[in-house]
């Protein structure tokens, strides 16, 4: 069934049927939309599989904070990469290893001999502490909801001692709100993020959508998923109605997973924070809570670390206005020029996620 | 669970030995300043060939392609970054083509093979790259560690001899170095490849025109995704083999049957840095349907469980062909005459537009496929 | 990275499962799915854990959703998988965006469906 299934939701028949049902609606919305996902996945998918190019003129789906690697403060980096110089085995997911701090990234700390381990899971993380009972092993530990739940899971679980978490959780919802808020922004509808919902509930934004009279729909990640979840969005605004809907019915339900959002609100709770490139945030960031301060890497070690001099060339960077959804990366004067993936200016750049390391990859909105 | 450059064996003439060394004796180069060769340096595409330009290009392309020569019939020289290099001789009736590969690779035996198959078939999959099929021999030139079991080593060197049977080539000298322990992180094997071909018989990596259809041999992405897998522990199950082969016999085949215009083996970087470098090179556009490129189905699955595309990581048993379109279905079915050549598939064409670029038509749209930025690593969050 | 293909549980052993995701095997932790989870029962999977348990019906369902574009007969569709239940209001957008379009606020959809049906916008008030 599964392989089937994913085929049905990568049907370009389908796709195009509802692309015609967005023209329809965008002829009768008669002005330029903006629409905003939250969420680096839902990123990649219209990337890769090329659906702006399906999009009429005058429809933008832009990319706001949905990229936890990309908002990553980079003081939380060199927390890291601190702990790393100083001898521990710094185990953290594949999107963190490039990811420059002020000062360098786990993966420059790697090559001048630290110990840095990429996992695919909290689990493995915890595997390698079993493993190396005479190390201590720190978990650098990134992404929303989806990733935060697995790691609240394996410390109520239990680890041995030699195993803390260095937290650079987030949480999304607060993050929505400063960004409707923003002077600037003119998002008239939000994409939610399929997986995060599965886990919160999609009943979360209810509050959302009425504080800020903008519509939400939660969608999934396969391309007809996501071009789902623009129809219905375009459907709100055409109708002039700021609801809340779930086109990822098979996956997310109103109330959520409350078995992982126990855990997870058992292990972490929120604090006030820097989103790389967007604002301080508060209640965005996901903190060890007191009771397990044992796990609690920022706890349990001094960590000192190098603080480098800030690239001026950030005074040009334009992340802010993009992850705000003002702004397309190829607006950006340093965009593809001073600022590559191997060199990257702003927290856009840095992940396979962010939003202009995926218009760089995949040509944004190239007219092919 | 070390991390390692194992999906991306060095498999350029000029690669360079580039894992965790500090950039050093040049007297111009600052050591103090930071920089030192990273992991992605070693993965293919952009980042491998800025150091390669800086390090080896500068001093050596000159000196290999004296003004005027680079025009010469049969000769292919370092500029060129081909998959080796080729130097005319005996009045221009024959070039000799020679390539160098140095392996590493953790594990050092894999699913699907060894150090020893994949130091044989990329040497041999280079030269076949180039036209020749039929090579005159390998070396071989092996450095271990002190206290590596001989047992190991044994299984490594009868690979490398079933390895060179199958391709119909033999190894005719050699070196050995032993390191002291902690010095190597596992074998290094280094082969070198020499063979003769007519000089109008090369086939380079730059030949592509407007028009040409563009062939894989067969399914793309096996042995990085394999080897990533492997490599990190990810426990993914067995389904997941690497394709390393020497493939001259299928090459021998496509030549036969019609006009290859180009060719490249996908080694480091996949089969998007190689479109992307044969673009390049030839100023034209490269056109690929995405659902016609064969990709294993359980390779499928593990490339999207690990976030990384099949079509930027290592294949070690392909050949990516520029074909004349008149010739295009009668080298299709020649490949797919061969064994290694069943899921052999026509993926696209050369095109006027988007010189030097990849387009991909993904059957919902249309977007660039680019160059890996570095070595593949997995999205989690 | 949020994959959209589900695993079917092959064997269960304690807080750990064996899933195959499309002719692969992963190991993926059943901590925090939630629900009772059964061998031959699909799950999402996220970083290693199953995040949720997808009933078959609703994998069908969604396929239906997809295939009623295909048809034309979409609005039907949503409403009986009960994708618009889930639609809640909250009153008008602002005058902003809803001015200058062909419709005024909360008002009726006269628009046109992709084969020339006519496309009724009230039918997905989810009420």
């Amino acid at each position: 069934m599964a392989t089937d299934a994913t085929l049905q939701f990568r049907d370009p028949d389908a796709a195009r049927e509802i692309a015609d049902r967005i023209d329809a609606l965008m002829a009768d919305v008669g002005e330029p939309v903006n629409l905003m996902h939250v969420c680096g996945s839902h990123e990649q998918a219209i990337a890769k599989f090329g659906l702006r190019s399906m999009l009429p003129e005058g429809l933008a789906v832009r990319m706001g904070p949905g990229c936890p690697v990309c908002v990553t403060n980079m003081p939380e980096v060199d927390e890291a990469v601190a702990l790393a110089e100083d001898g521990a085995i710094v185990a953290t997911y594949g999107d963190m290893y490039r990811v420059p701090g002020t000062a360098g990234s786990l993966a420059d700390a790697s090559a001048a001999g630290a110990d840095v381990e990429i996992v695919y899971s909290a689990s493995e993380a915890v595997e390698l502490a079993e493993e190396n009972p005479g190390r201590e092993v720190v978990f650098f530990a990134t992404g929303f909801e989806t990733t935060a739940a697995p790691t609240a899971a394996i410390l109520a679980a239990g680890p041995p001692g030699n195993f803390s978490v260095l937290s650079a959780h987030k949480y999304v919802p607060p993050a929505m709100e400063v960004v409707a808020e923003l002077p600037d922004t003119d998002v008239d509808g939000f994409l939610a993020a399929g997986h995060a919902a599965t886990i919160t509930g999609y009943g979360l934004f209810e509050a959302f959508v009425e504080e800020y009279e903008i519509p939400v729909v939660v969608g999934g990640f396969e391309p007809l998923d996501v071009l789902l979840g623009i129809e219905r969005l375009l459907e709100h605004i055409d109708d002039g109605r700021a609801g809340l809907e779930n086109a990822y019915p098979r996956c997310v339900s109103e109330e959520g997973n409350t078995a992982a959002l126990e855990t997870m609100w058992e292990v972490f709770e929120t604090t006030s924070g820097e989103w790389r490139g967007i604002a301080n945030i508060p209640d965005a960031n996901l903190a060890v809570r007191e009771e397990y301060a044992a796990y609690d890497a920022r706890e349990r070690f001094e960590i000192d670390p190098d603080v480098g001099a800030a690239d001026p060339l950030t005074e040009r960077c334009i992340c802010g206005d993009i992850m705000a959804g003002t702004a397309d990366p190829d607006e950006c004067e340093l965009f593809g020029e001073e600022c590559t993936p191997r060199n990257p200016v702003g927290a856009c750049m840095v992940s396979s996620e962010g939003t202009c390391k995926i218009w760089l990859e995949y040509g944004g909105r190239p007219d092919l | 669970m070390t991390r390692n450059d194992a999906t991306t064996e060095g498999t350029e003439p000029d690669a360079v030995e580039t894992e965790r060394e500090v950039v050093e004796g040049d007297s111009e180069v600052d050591e103090d300043d930071g920089e030192v060769v990273t992991l992605a340096h070693g993965a293919g595409g952009e980042a491998t060939r800025s150091l390669v330009d800086q390090l080896v290009v500068s001093r050596f392309g000159d000196a290999a392609n004296p003004a005027g020569r680079a025009a010469e019939p049969g000769a292919v020289g370092l500029p060129e970054l081909d998959d080796g290099s080729a130097h005319p001789i005996s009045g221009g009736e024959t070039s000799i083509v020679l390539t160098t590969d140095s392996h590493v690779v953790s594990p050092p035996i894999f699913p699907g093979g060894d150090i020893g198959r994949l130091s044989v078939a990329g040497t041999v999959n280079d030269l076949a790259a180039m036209g020749v099929t039929d090579p005159i021999a390998l070396t071989c030139s092996l450095v271990v560690e002190e206290g590596t079991p001989t047992a190991t080593l044994e299984a490594i060197m009868e690979s490398m001899r079933a390895t060179c049977e199958e391709a119909g080539v033999a190894i005719t000298t050699g070196d050995t170095k032993v390191m002291g322990s902690g010095e190597l992180d596992g074998p290094v094997i280094n082969t070198t490849g020499i063979g003769a071909i007519e000089p109008g018989a090369l086939v380079t990596d730059a030949g592509l025109s407007p028009g040409d259809a563009i062939l894989v041999s067969g399914t793309i992405g096996d042995h990085g995704i394999a080897l990533l897998s492997e490599r990190e522990g990810f426990d993914l199950g067995g389904g997941l083999e690497s394709d390393v082969a020497p493939v001259n016999g299928l090459v021998a085949a496509a030549t036969d049957a019609g006009e290859v215009t180009a060719m490249k083996d996908p080694t480091r970087g996949g089969l998007a840095t190689t479109l992307n470098e044969m673009a390049g090179k030839a100023a034209v556009g490269v056109e690929i349907e995405e659902r016609s490129v064969p990709i294993d189905d359980a390779i499928a699955s593990a490339g999207e469980l690990l976030g990384i595309d099949p079509l930027s990581v290592a294949n070690e048993g392909k050949v990516v062909l520029g074909v004349d379109p008149d010739d295009a279905e009668a080298v299709l079915e020649a490949i797919r005459d061969h064994p290694l050549g069943e899921n052999a598939a026509i993926v696209g064409r050369a095109t006027e537009d988007h010189a030097g670029r990849v387009v991909l038509d993904t059957g919902f749209g249309r977007r660039y496929l680019s160059e890996p930025a570095g070595e593949a690593l997995p999205r989690i969050c | 990275m949020c994959l959209g293909i589900p695993g079917e549980i092959l064997e269960i052993d304690g807080h750990e499962a064996r899933a195959e995701f499309w002719n692969v095997e992963k190991t993926v932790r059943l901590d925090i799915v939630g629900d009772a989870v059964e061998v031959g029962d699909y799950v999402l999977n996220h970083a290693g854990f199953a995040i949720r348990k997808i009933p078959d019906e609703e994998v069908a369902e969604t396929i239906e959703i997809y295939e009623a574009f295909l048809e034309g007969d979409e609005e039907e569709a949503l409403e009986e998988i009960g994708a618009t239940d889930a639609t809640l209001e909250f009153g008008s957008r602002p005058a902003a965006v809803a001015e200058p379009g062909s419709v005024g606020a909360g008002g009726p959809d006269d628009g046109v469906g992709p084969d020339g049906t006519p496309v009724d916008g009230g039918s997905d008030d989810g009420d």
